[in-house]
């Protein structure tokens, strides 16, 4: 570790730079964009900056991908910053999930005519900052990932200028988001105080030689109310549902997977590696926050008739479920969390896709009627969305099940190993985490009901496009490969979750 | 031939799930034959799993499963894919292509819209209630056991009566409440064997001898049972069944009753009595009690109603606590007459929905107050409704009675609990009066009803779809001894876990030899 005060060696730049070099092309391109933007007359605006974000985004993924076998380069920047297995992992999953998005924002952004070049520009401007995030070994770097991907996707949400809920759902996220940063930053000074250090491992081995004291609790407690915020996790989840139903639905799945695994990218960082020692300290209140987020997440979600509403309140619940991996903690907790994040994305995105498709001509797409006969003109759609629906309930053979498997797997095996007072509740988080499921299956169910037991419908043609086939194309064939032949993404997640331990 | 033995129980699981893609692609005329095609052909290959039973190359020497396949699937976790069957899976296997087919087959003129889509579900029902009874690793069971609740929720949904989206719904949710407990029980049997041995594995049969403590056991044993007793289901935890069954469309029901139910109570025996044998034990007393409630209060319920179809529904919820009783005292009799209770239930209640779905058909009502003296008109059905009305009831001669004996004989051959026997008796006599009771209103007096004057009898379709049932139940009532000498072997197997040395074993065929 470096002495306070040491100078950055430039010479070291280059080499460094390898370890960031997936971000830097991200924010080369996007860069890019916004320079070819004033330069192109306006039809040509639109293609030119779908190719430059998908370069961007697809350079950033073809290197990650000629690394991923190497070992790890060791730290750079005096130690703030990694490439190791772990930020691996969740930058693929980051820039798979930009990927898609950019899919799927082509022909909805004309249909909701917001074709800006802006919006692909932040889209990799976000994602980037959630690079530097899952890959942050140190507070400072941390912070910085997450107010470069958190400014990016408050603008992102605001996109539609001229809808009200569009605003009023970005102000409210902005004001909130902003609220919460400073939160997590109060918290970080703390820590900072108490340890004399940014570095996340660095503050672990301070923690366990400190006796605790209210400082380092206040200091635990700020930064899990931030992080459980930025997870959108009960009870700091009420942003979620205006953010998510106000946003671009393109911009909303973006939300509910990329933003969602680089919050959780953090977390784990954080209570890995800085908190690595003060289990018991957290361990019930995570485990309360953990019940209280699927629960409340999925009570609300069964009133609504906004689909989109509803699916922001199903992705609250999620979060609860990833939480419980990190209730259960060690190896085998962080792998499950991962297996759940890596199945949720797909089969979330998938989701999004379908409901994109049904923003066409002057229906929104958004209400519970707007999915009603679904099957009877669009059966091959309709099966589509069943798979992923029941996927999110947690139904086998698909990947959703094998998501939840493996939480409750690594809670239940937490709760066999532990001796004490902390089996109990952990097996009635297993057991309040098996019953929700019960309740998101009815709300899941009913856009089912829709699609195929109502039979009135209108006959207004799905927005189709190449993106939005290639992403359903791909987010199916994984969900379901998930489920039936899971071994290669339990590797995955087996080796991102290695360098935390 | 070696190639099909050695793997038939996948291809006989896996025929169905084919056919769909088959029937994806058939022109729209030829849907219904060739869906009748598959199902039928499903049935036949799985003939020789009979025919070959005890040939020594398919029997695994040392778990004494036969045809087993195993394979790799989820090394991470141990999950394997690992088929392979038994006496009892046999038997339940061979009742659910057989009445695949036959409620397919019923299926020809009474469902006329969206018929691709229902023949889809229904052959992916097929597959996945077949590898629920042929899975021996506890992943893939439970893979099987859930996978089949998508398709019997559509079947209900969308093909169902006038509620049918609350009993789809209700069907849905009630058995994933019990499936997610389940699949917590088999987490910690599974933590807990890691424990013991080291390896990670979800090998059925290697769980029977862990020696799971009590108080885990217990634990366990509560989430299995909650799990299996919504499937069967079980007093208190009916309430689904009356809906999905009176809801579900006539071959939707004729499944459910013949084959859904009994994986619950397979569960029971498969899982619950031999991998936790004290829990069991001790809870004995409870579980004949919930039995015999649920025997009574079916049967009670059953007498009240006005409508055939609820009526043969809840006469399930008293059938099932009757095979229930037998299984739960655990004696090799007893065990053994709960086992071919369920095989006649399943072609008992099977045919009964089916004659309800019959004049259903014809009439669109399935109030008893509308039918009054068919049998003037419907001779052949009268006769058909009559033999399974007697099979249900238990008459001499019939399946019925061989089943309800041995599980009272069962029930005796226990000296703490005879007395149980006593609710059971009460219940043969109370299902005695529903049924004759429904057939004396529906089938005799006169025909006064005007609509019902100039009902049709069976048609050559209809008929067939009865034989088979009949003979089976003429079969079973007559000589049983084909039948049971396949439940002897897993039956002591099992009583011999549960209560070891307590009860001589039944005689197996290699034990004469």
């Amino acid at each position: 570790m470096q002495e306070l005060g040491t100078v950055y060696d430039v010479s070291r730049l280059l080499g460094d730079a390898a370890a960031i070099a997936p971000q830097l092309y991200l924010i080369i391109w996007s860069l890019g964009i916004l320079c070819v933007d004033p330069l192109v007359a306006a039809p040509h605006k639109r293609p030119w900056s779908l190719s430059f974000s998908l370069a961007g985004l697809g350079f950033a993924l073809l290197h990650l991908l000629s690394v991923w076998d190497l070992e790890a380069p060791p730290a750079a920047f005096n130690d703030t910053i990694i490439l190791d297995s772990f930020a691996r992992f969740f930058d693929a999953l980051f820039l798979v999930g930009a990927l898609l998005t950019v899919l799927v924002s082509y022909r909805y952004l004309d249909i909701e005519r917001a074709q800006h070049s802006e919006y692909y520009a932040l889209i990799l401007l976000a994602t980037s900052g959630m690079m530097f995030m899952a890959g942050a070994l140190d507070l400072i770097t941390l912070f910085i990932g997450l107010e470069l991907m958190s400014i990016s996707t408050y603008i992102l949400v605001g996109m539609l200028r001229h809808s009200r809920r569009s605003n009023e759902g970005a102000l409210k996220y902005f004001l909130l988001g902003a609220f919460s940063s400073g939160v997590i930053l109060y918290g970080m000074s703390l820590l900072y105080g108490v340890t004399g250090t940014t570095y996340l491992r660095e503050i672990g081995d301070a923690l366990a030689n400190l006796p605790s004291s209210g400082l380092v609790v206040l200091a635990i407690v700020l930064m899990t109310a931030g992080l459980c915020f930025k997870v959108a996790a009960a009870p700091f989840h009420m942003w979620v549902p205006d953010a998510y139903e106000g946003a671009p639905t393109a911009v909303t799945a973006f939300m509910s997977v990329a933003v969602k695994a680089a919050a959780f990218s953090i977390f784990f960082r954080i209570y890995y590696q800085a908190f690595r020692d003060e289990r018991d300290l957290y361990l019930l209140a995570l485990a309360l926050i953990a019940m209280l987020t699927m629960t409340w997440g999925n009570l609300a979600a069964v009133t609504q008739s906004n689909v989109k509403r509803l699916l922001a309140y199903s992705s609250i619940s999620h979060a609860g479920y990833v939480l419980m991996g990190l209730v259960a903690g060690g190896q085998f907790g962080l792998q499950a969390s991962a297996v759940y994040l890596l199945a949720y994305t797909f089969m979330n995105l998938g989701i999004w896709a379908i409901l994109i498709l049904l923003r066409r001509g002057d229906i929104d797409g958004e209400q519970m009627e707007d999915f009603n006969g679904l099957f009877l003109r669009r059966p091959g759609i309709s099966v589509l969305m069943v798979i992923f629906l029941l996927s999110l309930a947690g139904i086998p053979p698909l990947g959703g099940f094998i998501a939840k498997y493996f939480v409750f797997a690594a809670v239940i095996r937490t709760a066999l190993e532990s001796t004490g007072g902390i089996a109990t509740p952990l097996a009635w988080l297993a057991v309040v985490g098996a019953l929700n499921a019960v309740v998101a299956l009815y709300y899941y169910l009913r856009i089912v009901k829709s699609m195929f037991f109502e039979t009135e419908s209108v006959d207004v043609p799905l927005s189709f496009s190449t993106g939005i086939t290639v992403t359903l194309v791909v987010t199916a064939v994984l969900t379901i490969l998930i489920g039936v032949y899971p071994q290669p993404f339990i590797t995955l997640a087996e080796v991102a979750s290695a360098p935390l331990i | 031939m070696d190639f099909f033995l050695s793997n038939i129980l996948v291809i006989v699981c896996l025929f169905p799930a084919a056919g769909i893609v088959l029937l994806l692609f058939v022109p729209r005329e030829s849907v219904r034959l060739v869906a009748n095609l598959v199902a039928f052909v499903g049935f036949l290959i799985s003939i020789p799993l009979v025919t070959h039973f005890n040939d020594p190359a398919y029997i695994d020497p040392e778990t004494r499963m036969r045809f087993v396949v195993k394979a790799s699937w989820i090394d991470a976790i141990g999950a394997q894919f690992y088929f392979g069957i038994d006496g009892i899976s046999l038997l339940l296997i061979l009742l659910t292509t057989l009445l695949g087919f036959l409620s397919i087959l019923s299926s020809w003129s009474a469902i006329t819209e969206r018929v691709r889509e229902y023949y889809c579900y229904f052959l992916l029902l097929q597959a996945g209630m077949l590898g629920v009874f042929m899975a021996l690793d506890f992943v893939l069971f439970y893979v099987f056991w859930e996978v089949m609740l998508v398709p019997m929720y559509f079947i209900i949904g969308v093909w169902g009566g006038p509620r049918k989206l609350y009993a789809a719904i209700k069907f849905f949710l009630y058995t994933l409440a019990g499936s997610v407990l389940l699949l917590l029980g088999i987490l910690a049997l599974y933590f807990f064997q890691y424990s013991q041995t080291g390896v990670w594995s979800f090998d059925v049969l290697q769980m029977r001898n862990l020696g799971v403590p009590l108080d885990l056991q217990w634990w366990i044993f509560i989430a299995f049972f909650v799990g299996f007793a919504i499937k069967v289901p079980m007093f208190p935890f009916h309430t689904w069944l009356p809906d999905a069954h009176v809801e579900a469309p006539t071959a939707g029901s004729v499944i459910l009753a013949a084959i859904l139910l009994k994986m619950g109570t397979y569960g029971f025996v498969r899982f619950s009595l031999p991998i936790l044998p004290e829990a069991t034990l001790q809870s004995i007393p409870w579980l004949l009690l919930l039995s015999a409630i649920g025997i009574i209060y079916g049967a009670l319920v059953a007498m009240m109603q006005k409508d055939m179809k609820k009526l043969v529904a809840y006469s399930s919820v008293s059938h099932l606590g009757f095979c229930m009783l037998g299984v739960f005292v655990v004696t090799p009799v007893g065990l053994e007459g709960g086992l071919l209770q369920m095989i006649n239930h399943g072609i008992s209640t099977g045919a009964l929905f089916l004659i309800v779905g019959i004049v259903y058909e014809r009439r669109h009502t399935r109030m008893i107050a509308d039918y009054g003296g068919l049998s003037h008109v419907m001779p052949v059905y009268a006769t058909v409704f009559l033999i399974m009305t007697m099979s249900s009831i238990g008459l001499p001669a019939l399946n019925g009675f061989i089943g309800e004996f041995l599980v009272l004989q069962g029930v005796f051959a226990h000296p703490l609990y005879r007395l149980w026997a006593v609710p059971a008796v009460i219940g043969i006599v109370l299902g005695a009066a529903y049924m004759l009771w429904l057939y004396q209103r529906v089938m005799l007096g006169k025909n006064d009803k005007e609509e019902n004057q100039n009902l049709t009898d069976l048609n050559l379709r209809e008929l067939v779809t009865f034989v088979p049932l009949i003979i089976l139940a003429f079969w079973i009532g007559l000589y049983p001894r084909p039948f049971l000498e396949y439940l002897h072997e897993p039956v002591n197997e099992v009583v011999q876990i549960v209560r070891p040395g307590e009860f001589s074993p039944l005689p197996t065929q290699t034990a004469r030899q």
